[in-house]
């Protein structure tokens, strides 16, 4: 007995003096009981908002929301008084998991792999549960991810996971929901010299080259619908099999597109096939917004804290871009690709386009319930209601709004998951340095 | 005497004798054996009858030329003709001297591989590729591949008559000439046109001595950005002066040497660009220079600043092509002020002539010189007179480079370099007949020399004696049609003597006789007999032979009959030209003219001093001259400007210690050591990213040198004063300070062949002990020995350092690199002023405290590189409870925009204070920066750096409404609604004009997009939109660099 507790012992001041360490941050245990969160103002996800609301949770899913719902005695009961409830955030693409030290370190990569046309690779398979960014994420109220490889022109498939997982089986949410297409570019790009003088000398052609690559794309997706609508095959095309989804609409087409001439090629593509399609990017999206919307085209804008297009450009226009989509009853998602800060600050980006037009709850609804429709799992969490997962952050104040964005609860499937993470050890272990604590 | 009749009359003609006397005694001989029969000309001729155009465009009408010998005998009138004159009737001629170009590399060879290795220029990257760091020239050369002032272009020069064919058809005759390569580029040679022997062309050997920013062929890794090569133009003048000294560890320098010889010569420096020319001259008037220019297109943008350069300045007749902007998705990349640049661009020349600017033109840039009158005759209706453009080709050249002895100008004695032309020479319809160089005729459009326009009567008479008479209608020497039943269009060329025609017979036509021209084209089917006949020009009679249409011969004579009425001249006809304004910065938001300051009284706004008072609501904020004055509640002012902030929230300005906007370059890092290099000598006021930065409330920024290497460059603190010029941005009265950096940019991490030390932390150490002991050592030396010390500017900085006069900002991340050079900082006696980045800052907040720096950090980033992996959000907090002053910066033009959002995320990681958070981005860094006294709260007697915030500035909610800079309202979210309209409708027009110029067939460039440069620290991704280069891989000619 003594011998474990030294074991023990040793192990959590292992945990503190490197610092690599996170082991004692573990995923919750599956809670089957019923919970009560009570008495906050509850953001459904949906635009309403219900003060001074409870929300009965049973076996990890919602089963009641109201504001007249009394616990159960003996319940577990979280009071949320004074706070407010969100659904859990979504961050619909990235590479979280994935890549581990962006820059300089290429064995903690695994977001992109060799070859053009890539559509049978997963990334749900190399999903690393044990990220030390996953854990930052959470604390931010980010519960759900959609872990996306990049690279070639079809990067592959991007799996929905939920971020408080022992191991990627575990973590999966929705396998393969979206297969990733890097449509080519359209824009002319810069030779390299001289730039600083006078309009820059560009490449020729790049319309041609774009143009031959859609159809090379689109050759791959007439093939590959003649495949799947044969019963057998003298040799499995294992490629063709990747995006049998996308023709019965079990699967997305995520099309990566930020130029107008790109997102009419994907307007063209869900003409053609048929397919579900998303833009992913968009930062252009606002001068086409009407016509996305006629072609039920929705869009993941990313890192809405971006700078202009063109230097033309109204100075705040990516930040406005939600509320141009919004206007044009586009279903966007918005999302946060932010390198540097690691994807924390979805919440930021959602309460920028705020600022710049959207209603709070309208810039809520694009972190979670949208972008659940987007990312096919709108059936099983992006809104507070009843029968969904029990997928819930409470906050102590507007999450959209860093100076107020204190989250103090999370639960996944009803599970309440650790805030706990490497950077607040850290903080922790110096302010126990300096005595400040 | 046997040329002259009788004697010579007047002062004049006595100059003309003396000149003469000296031409006929001059010996024929020439060192150069003849293989075969001497065949000596004196080449006299008389170019009588003409219109000489003489000094300041004055016309001599019905004068004579005379040259002998490829000189100008006399050029006046009546004057005697020698008896031995070829006489050259130049009736309704004019007679110009011709032109001169002072910006060309004729008859240079390109700039080979050869030369010590000498290779392409390879995009530079530092961060991986492996550095050269010394020179590839062989030999007792400089240091510095780029330096090469001893290349003369008279050594290399050649004779290339394919090249000077298109500038003598242009009416150039003599251009100087030099190695268009490198930073010294040595000397230039003047040269005629003449397709001659070298030794006959070359009119003046070190003519000039060259000088650019632009590295060139030079493969060495030094200098890699703008102000890297600004330092290295520098330190190579400090260097010359002291290698007169003859330093013996020098030895021999004969780069050194020859930049010394050629100090005397005219020096020409090339700006091409209103900011190249700025760099230039300031770098002249440093060591006591005053280059000559070589512009660029755009100097009208900001020519009260070219004036004040009082340089003279060869101003190309370049501009940008139209593009085809009809397809709108294509239009929309395409900036305002590239179009705006196209639509003013030819009022450049004029610009200069009317600030009283001297210059001369060159054919330099163009990308035909065949576009060289129609440019000029754009800038005609933009502004430049005929007669400065003449001056401009011919005296002015002449004069700069010391030649207008020689040419420039018909006066006696000097080459006889001249032009013939059928008018005045810029007129559209003007042709230049023949352009003689030293003596020597050169065609240019001898069919011109005649007008042959006009109708003549054909007379073509057959082998049996038949004719018939036909009307020829000639309307160029290119096109004549034949009128008899119908007017049938021939096939008609002239080329001064020869004539060919040929046309169809018509039915019914003037078939000769025998003759069987039935039906013709119209006929049915068959392809249609034709009439072709050939012949010679004889005055106004022509005559030949020829077949008909059937193949008979005939012979035929054209006698002129009446000539054909003149067009007007199109120029004259076209509409004048509207164009845009010039804006300050040159761009959609900039000024048409600059705001200037008014007093302001701020009504009513909830006031964030950041001084004791803390937070004060409904109060007033009175500014006067740039100043705050006051601060109280109902304040009144008359004659200032009211603005109501009520409801809003009045704060300082935000200050932003780690900055890299508005710089043309950003990074040298060749080396590892480069504290010779300065930001403040390329800054760029017109990077947009001022304005956007201004609407986020931002006033000041810090521009630091970015994290390439070890010791980096100098740093300079900006005000945002959009619109001013860079000098204008500086902050004045300021400690200078200096980037360093440390860790994996400076080891070159990413790199798998690095070959410049360090390699490792280890390494960073020592090149910090290293570079203080030099500086050191060389600082004593300097106080023993002043006189033969050489001043070194990159230890100059250094010595700075230790003696508290320069203040170092530190990029770093872990704590051992963070304590190793508070270390090296303790044993040279001075301290760490600010460590930036500082991402381990928690880790050692108490010794960074007792060393005395500050810290300057991101609010949440990590995990980009394995340095940050320890990276947490809670650092500022921790650091600012052990005691710091703590800042948050943003090393990235986006995030700038936002560091009130930054400031308050400390309120959420760590629970600081609102106050103390925005803080962090308003008064510590003022006091990192050593200008709290100034700026950063607000207080009565600081400087009015004031934003309006619609809402508390740490909330995502809030957004300056107006932001304030020395009184001045700068960004007014008013004014910028407005602009956007303006942005619209001058976008559109430009679109529409552009559009309207494809239409008259006008050349047209395709749609280019206007990309940005986001110059960076390159330390990390930064999030950029479609049309921004991430400089990180990219290198450019001469500004910009990889990280």
């Amino acid at each position: 007995m003594k011998n474990i507790f030294i074991g023990l012992l040793s192990l959590f001041l292992l945990g503190l003096t490197t610092a690599q360490a996170q082991d004692d941050v573990y995923p919750a245990k599956p809670d089957a009981g019923k919970l009560f969160i009570t008495g906050g103002t509850i953001h459904v996800g949906n635009g309403q908002v219900i003060e001074n609301g409870t929300i009965e949770v049973d076996n990890g899913k919602i089963v009641r929301v109201g504001a007249d719902i009394t616990p159960a005695v003996g319940a577990k009961v979280v009071d949320a008084k004074g706070k407010q409830v969100y659904p859990g955030l979504i961050l619909s693409v990235t590479d979280v998991g994935l890549k581990e030290i962006a820059n300089g370190v290429r064995g903690s990569n695994d977001f992109q792999e060799l070859g053009d046309f890539n559509p049978s690779i997963r990334s749900i398979v190399a999903y690393n549960t044990d990220s030390k960014i996953i854990g930052t994420l959470r604390a931010n109220g980010i519960l759900l991810a959609g872990t996306t490889p990049d690279g070639g022109t079809i990067s592959g498939s991007s799996s929905i996971v939920q971020l408080d997982a022992w191991n990627w089986e575990d973590a999966a949410y929705k396998m393969d929901n979206a297969i990733h297409l890097n449509m080519p570019s359209f824009l002319p790009r810069p030779r390299r010299f001289g730039l600083r003088f006078g309009p820059t000398q560009t490449t020729p052609d790049v319309t041609k080259e774009a143009l031959a690559k859609v159809e090379e794309i689109k050759a791959f997706f007439r093939e590959a619908k003649a495949y799947n609508a044969g019963q057998t095959h003298k040799e499995m095309n294992l490629k063709f099999e990747a995006v049998k989804g996308l023709y019965t609409k079990q699967q997305k087409l995520f099309v990566h597109a930020d130029q107008v001439k790109q997102m009419l090629v994907a307007i063209d593509f869900a003409k053609e096939f048929g397919f579900d399609v998303t833009i992913v990017g968009g930062s252009e999206s606002w001068l086409i917004a009407d016509l996305l919307k006629q072609n039920n085209i929705s869009v993941i804008l990313q890192q809405l804290h971006a700078l202009p297009t063109t230097e033309d450009d109204d100075i705040d226009q990516p930040f406005k871009t939600p509320a141009a989509l919004q206007k044009a009853g586009v279903l966007f998602a918005l999302n946060d690709n932010h390198e540097e800060s690691r994807f924390r600050n979805l919440a930021f980006n959602a309460g920028t386009a705020v600022a710049y037009g959207l209603t709070k709850e309208q810039a809520l609804q694009a972190i979670t319930l949208n972008a659940a429709k987007i990312c096919g799992i709108d059936d099983r969490t992006g809104t507070l209601e009843a029968g969904k997962d029990a997928n819930i952050v409470i906050s102590g104040g507007d999450i959209l709004d860093m100076r107020t964005s204190l989250i103090e609860h999370c639960f996944i499937q009803g599970r309440e998951v650790s805030l706990d993470n490497k950077q607040t050890q850290l903080y922790h272990r110096y302010m126990t340095k300096y005595g400040l604590e | 005497m046997r040329n002259f009749r009788h004697r010579p009359r007047g002062r004049s003609f006595a100059l003309v004798t003396t000149l003469l006397l000296l031409t006929l005694y001059s010996s024929a001989q020439s060192t150069f054996p003849v293989n075969g029969v001497a065949d000596v000309r004196e080449g006299c001729y008389a170019f009588t009858h003409a219109t000489l155009v003489k000094e300041g465009g004055a016309t001599l009408s019905d004068a004579t030329l005379v040259i002998r010998e490829g000189l100008i005998v006399s050029a006046g009138t009546g004057a005697v003709l020698p008896k031995d004159a070829v006489v050259i009737d130049c009736s309704g001629k004019y007679i110009y001297p011709s032109f001169i170009d002072l910006y060309t590399d004729y008859g240079i060879p390109a700039p080979e591989s050869g030369r010590g290795g000498r290779g392409a220029v390879n995009p530079i990257d530092f961060f991986r590729q492996p550095a050269q760091i010394e020179s590839n020239t062989k030999g007792p050369y400089n240091w510095n591949q780029a330096i090469h002032p001893e290349m003369d272009a008279a050594h290399l020069f050649n004779v290339d008559d394919a090249k000077a064919k298109p500038l003598r058809d242009i009416g150039f005759g003599a251009v100087l000439t030099h190695v268009k390569d490198g930073i010294a580029r040595g000397t230039g040679v003047a040269v005629t046109l003449a397709n001659e022997k070298e030794n006959l062309v070359v009119i003046k050997t070190k003519a000039s001595a060259h000088y650019s920013l632009s590295k060139g062929s030079s493969t060495q890794s030094y200098p890699a950005s703008l102000m890297g090569s600004i330092a290295l133009l520098r330190q190579t003048y400090i260097d010359a002066a002291w290698y007169k000294g003859q330093p013996y560890h020098e030895g021999t320098n004969l780069s050194l040497q020859a930049f010394n010889d050629e100090q005397s010569l005219p020096q020409i420096f090339e700006g091409s660009d209103k900011w190249g020319d700025l760099h230039g001259d300031r770098i002249g008037d440093e060591f006591g220079v005053q280059y000559i220019i070589k512009a660029g297109e755009n100097e009208y943008q900001r020519i009260k600043e070219i004036a004040g350069t009082k340089a003279s300045f060869i101003v190309p007749v370049n501009y940008p092509q139209a593009m085809d902007v009809e397809d709108p998705n294509d239009a929309r990349f395409v900036s305002l002020a590239d179009m705006k640049h196209w639509e003013l661009a030819p009022t450049n020349p004029g610009a200069f002539e009317k600030a009283g600017i001297p210059f001369c033109l060159t054919t330099a840039d163009l990308r035909d010189t065949k576009q060289f009158f129609a440019n000029l005759r754009k800038a005609f209706e933009s502004g430049l007179t005929e007669a400065k453009a003449l001056e401009a080709l011919t005296k002015t050249p002449a004069t700069l480079i010391g030649i207008y002895d020689k040419v420039g100008s018909l006066d006696a004695g000097k080459l006889a370099n001249f032009l013939i032309t059928t008018g005045p020479v810029f007129n559209e319809k003007t042709s230049i007949v023949e352009n003689w160089v030293q003596g020597r005729k050169y065609e240019v459009k001898e069919e011109a020399w005649k007008d042959i326009k006009g109708q003549y009567n054909l007379v073509i008479t057959s082998a049996t004696g038949g004719s018939t008479t036909v009307v020829l209608d000639v309307k160029s020497p290119t096109a004549a049609s034949v009128i008899a039943k119908d007017t049938l269009t021939g096939k008609f060329s002239y080329d001064g003597t020869i004539i060919s025609l040929s046309f169809p017979a018509a039915a019914g036509g003037a078939a000769p006789a025998g003759g069987g021209m039935r039906g013709g084209a119209r006929g049915g089917g068959r392809p249609s007999a034709a009439m072709h006949l050939s012949g010679v020009v004889n005055g106004d009679t022509w005559n030949g032979n020829g077949t008909d249409s059937t193949g008979n011969l005939v012979i035929w004579t054209a006698t002129f009959a009446k000539a054909t009425p003149p067009t007007p001249d199109t120029a004259a006809r076209k509409r004048p030209n509207h164009v845009g304004k010039v804006l300050y910065p040159f761009d959609g938001y900039g000024w048409d003219s600059l705001p200037t300051q008014h007093d302001l009284l701020i009504k009513n706004a909830t006031v964030w001093t950041n001084e004791k008072e803390g937070r004060l609501p409904n109060t007033d904020v009175l500014v006067r001259a740039g100043k705050i004055v006051r601060i109280g509640k109902n304040l009144d002012a008359a004659g200032a400007q009211v603005i109501d902030g009520t409801g809003k929230y009045l704060a300082p300005g935000i200050i932003d210690e780690h900055s890299h906007i508005a710089a043309f370059s950003i990074n040298e890092g060749a080396q590892s050591v480069t504290s010779e290099v300065r930001i403040a000598d390329n800054l760029n006021p017109e990077d947009i990213n001022i304005y956007r930065q201004l609407a986020g409330g931002v006033t000041s920024s810090h521009i630091l040198h970015g994290s390439a290497n070890t010791i980096g460059g100098q740093t300079q603190l900006i005000k945002l004063r959009w619109g001013a010029d860079d000098e204008g941005l500086k902050f004045r009265n300021w400690d200078p300070f200096i980037k360093f950096a440390l860790g994996e940019n400076v080891k070159r991490t990413t790199s798998t062949n690095n070959n410049r030390f360090p390699d490792t932390r280890m390494g960073v150490e020592e090149v910090l002990t290293d570079a203080f002991t030099r500086a050191r050592d060389y600082e004593r030396q300097r106080k023993a020995a002043p006189n033969i010390t050489r001043r070194d500017l990159e230890l100059d900085a250094l010595v700075e350092i230790l003696e508290h006069k320069r203040f170092i900002t530190c990029h770093s991340y872990v704590q051992s690199e963070i304590t190793a050079l508070m270390r090296v900082a303790d044993k040279f006696g001075f301290t760490v002023n600010t460590y930036t980045h500082i991402l381990e800052g928690y880790k050692v907040a108490d010794k960074m405290k007792q060393h005395g720096s500050n810290a300057s950090t991101f609010s949440d980033w990590w995990a980009y590189k394995t340095e940050v992996q320890d990276a947490i959000a809670y650092n500022a907090t921790i650091m600012q409870k052990v005691g710091l002053n703590v800042c948050i910066n943003s090393d990235d033009p986006e995030q700038a925009r936002r560091l009130n959002q930054e400031a308050a995320k400390s309120v959420k990681y760590g629970g600081m204070s609102e106050e103390d958070a925005f803080k962090m981005v308003t008064l510590n860094p003022a006091k990192a920066l050593h200008v709290a006294d100034r700026v950063g709260s607000i207080k009565e007697g600081k400087d009015a750096d004031l934003v309006l915030w619609s809402d508390n500035p740490l909330s995502i909610y809030a957004r300056a409404e107006k932001t304030i800079v020395d009184g001045i309202v700068y960004y007014d979210i008013d004014r910028d609604a407005q602009l956007r309209k303006y942005i619209v409708a001058e976008r559109n027009r430009l679109v529409q004009k552009m559009i309207a110029e494809k239409r008259t067939g006008s050349p047209m460039a395709p749609a280019t997009p206007s990309y940005h440069i986001e110059l960076s620290c390159g330390d990390h991704d930064h999030h950029d939109g479609l049309l921004t280069i991430d400089e990180d891989g990219d290198h450019t000619e001469i500004a910009n660099t990889t990280n």
